[in-house]
């Protein structure tokens, strides 16, 4: 349930992009990743009960998704930066789920397909803003230092997974210091754990965007008890 | 469209025997050249983009086409609208996969546009300038879920009915567009249907809300078809030119008649006492319907719809802040280019 809903939730963010992306290309690249990340979270929320119920009805305190990918989009650079980070997760996650022979093997071997492709789309703008003009550069640091302190929970351990996310994070740090660097960016060095990192959305704490985001979301659905769509 | 306007049509032989731009088009006299574009035309042979053709054809076509595409890219925000409020995840990954489906034939429409020598970018300027339209349709306000569903039915299916013979248009690269953006709109029509039933068959309160929505689209779909035969500006021309093949009036009754059994199907009405069924009415009859208020489809068109401000105000807000984002793009790609070349020499 927890990368169900961390798909969920950044597929939600990533569909208030359409009509607003900076080039037509990117609004069906942007529209594109959020299907993929919507279709994965059915199939994984579906694992663990009604897809809808628990999309519409749960309350935040219920969610299980890290807090990076709850995150308001902020400009295109903060919304590359967090598909930087997230995919560059997501993608080992689920070659190692892959690998294996738990209950998300199947569905991991072909979400996996579709991360390579946005970790791809990540690297590629990463690369592009940063090494672009000096505003994009600017931009770019400050999307990844901003969102950095987000990190370090991605590593936590999820129950019932079947794979320790905490192995991963040496890759991680490897696959996305080099980006940063090709990019000619800084790799932040903020705290990514600890007192003044940010990360407890697995235990249910959430940022307080989160509430107004399943505001938006739930509404229409709770405003019809009982009714199917 | 000045830079291939004028016949400075290029020698090869792109299309079939006796088609106008061939080898020796472009030496021939003006006469000869329409002469020969007529028959073209006449002979339903396909103009292709180093044809020549008439200015003016080729400018009908450039407004037509970026209109078009136009709508396609403003057509995104009325649904999108719905994306985050969606009420089930199969109804929103349907409507995202939707909005998608619009931006790509927003990006078919402005390369099918390009081959008549425009870009995409002067088209979008004109269009953020209000110097070129979209469909007057996407200025009305989607209000509830519902919406979404009458949009799928009654908008898409009257942009279907308006662009299936388009894919017998005269100019190639449109017709090819049109075929492929036909089948994904069938698709979405049958998707807003779908939609619009469940509500019919839901909750008292979905049904109402179908009904509600259905009762404020029925007339702005109408008018998608344009003005009356006799005060269309453009049809006789573009008839003339087989880019349009059937009329304004006569496509709005085949979607009246089309229409009709489906509100039927879904178990909603149409908004107009006196819509019915005149056995007299062309070969097999067929349905006449109550008067268009073509006043307020002209203030529409004019620019005092309920949301044209906010939809053009929202494409030039994505536009111009979105500027840092193409310009460093551009300037990774110098660098880039740069470098091959560097290593090629180096090599």
């Amino acid at each position: 349930m927890a990368l169900g809903d961390d798909a969920l939730v950044l597929s939600h963010r990533l569909g208030q992009w359409a009509g607003h992306a900076p080039v037509l290309e990117e609004e069906v690249a942007l529209a594109n990743i959020a299907l993929d990340l919507l279709g994965q979270a059915r199939v994984l929320l579906s694992l663990a009960g009604d897809e809808d119920e628990l999309a519409f009805l749960r309350e935040e305190r219920a969610f299980r998704n890290v807090q990076l990918v709850e995150q308001p989009n902020g400009d295109f650079a903060h919304t590359i930066a967090r598909q930087l980070y997230f995919s560059a997760y997501q993608l080992p996650l689920y070659r190692e789920l892959a690998a294996g022979d738990g209950p998300f093997a199947p569905l991991a071997a072909k979400a996996a397909q579709e991360v390579d492709y946005h970790l791809d789309h990540a690297r590629q703008w990463t690369l592009r803003l940063g090494d672009g003009t000096q505003e994009s550069h600017a931009r770019m640091q400050r999307a990844c230092d901003a969102l950095w302190r987000y990190t370090g929970e991605l590593f936590r351990p999820v129950e019932g997974l079947g794979v320790d996310p905490s192995a991963l994070e040496q890759g991680w740090l490897r696959s996305v210091g080099e980006v940063l660097e090709r990019a000619t960016l800084t790799l932040p060095d903020g705290p990514r754990s600890g007192g003044w990192a940010a990360g407890a959305g697995r235990e249910g704490l959430h940022t307080e965007s989160f509430g107004r985001m399943l505001a938006e979301m739930q509404h229409l659905h709770r405003s019809h008890p009982g009714a199917s769509w | 469209m000045t830079a291939l306007a004028g016949g400075a049509a290029g020698g090869t032989a792109s299309a079939g025997a006796g088609a106008p731009g061939t080898a020796g088009a472009a030496g021939q006299a003006p006469d000869a050249r329409t002469a020969a574009f007529d028959a073209a035309v006449a002979a339903e042979e396909r103009i292709e983009p180093r044809d020549w053709m008439p200015d003016a054809y080729r400018a009908t076509l450039v407004r037509q086409m970026a209109q078009h595409a136009h709508s396609e890219i403003i057509g995104m925000q009325p649904e999108a609208n719905w994306i985050t409020r969606a009420p089930s995840l199969r109804r929103k990954a349907i409507l995202m996969a939707k909005v998608q489906d619009e931006a790509g034939h927003g990006l078919y429409l402005y390369s099918a546009a390009e081959t008549l020598g425009t870009g995409r970018d002067e088209l979008l300027d004109k269009l953020h300038a209000g110097r070129q339209k979209y469909s007057s349709i996407f200025n009305y306000p989607t209000l509830t879920w519902a919406d979404v569903g009458a949009i799928g039915w009654l908008v898409d299916g009257a942009a279907i009915t308006n662009q299936v013979p388009l894919c017998r248009c005269s100019y190639g690269p449109y017709a090819r567009a049109m075929v492929r953006i036909c089948k994904e709109e069938s698709f979405h029509q049958r998707q807003g249907f779908e939609l619009l039933m469940a509500l019919s068959k839901g909750t008292p309160e979905q049904h109402a809300m179908a009904q509600d929505a259905v009762d404020r689209w029925w007339w702005p779909s109408l008018m998608m078809f344009g003005p009356p035969d006799d005060e269309s500006a453009h049809s006789a021309q573009s008839m003339a030119w087989k880019i349009k093949r059937f009329s304004n009036d006569e496509l709005r009754r085949r979607f009246v008649d089309i229409c009709v059994p489906q509100a039927e199907a879904l178990g909603l009405t149409l908004p107009d006492p006196d819509l019915r069924w005149n056995p007299d009415k062309g070969e097999n009859g067929g349905h006449e319907h109550g008067p268009i208020d073509w006043a307020e489809f002209q203030a529409v068109l004019k620019g005092n719809g309920p949301c044209n401000e906010q939809r053009i105000a929202q494409r030039r807000a994505a536009h111009e802040e979105g500027a840092w984002v193409r310009d460093a793009a551009a300037a990774y790609a110098a660098k880039h280019a740069a470098g091959e070349h560097g290593k090629a020499e180096a090599a």
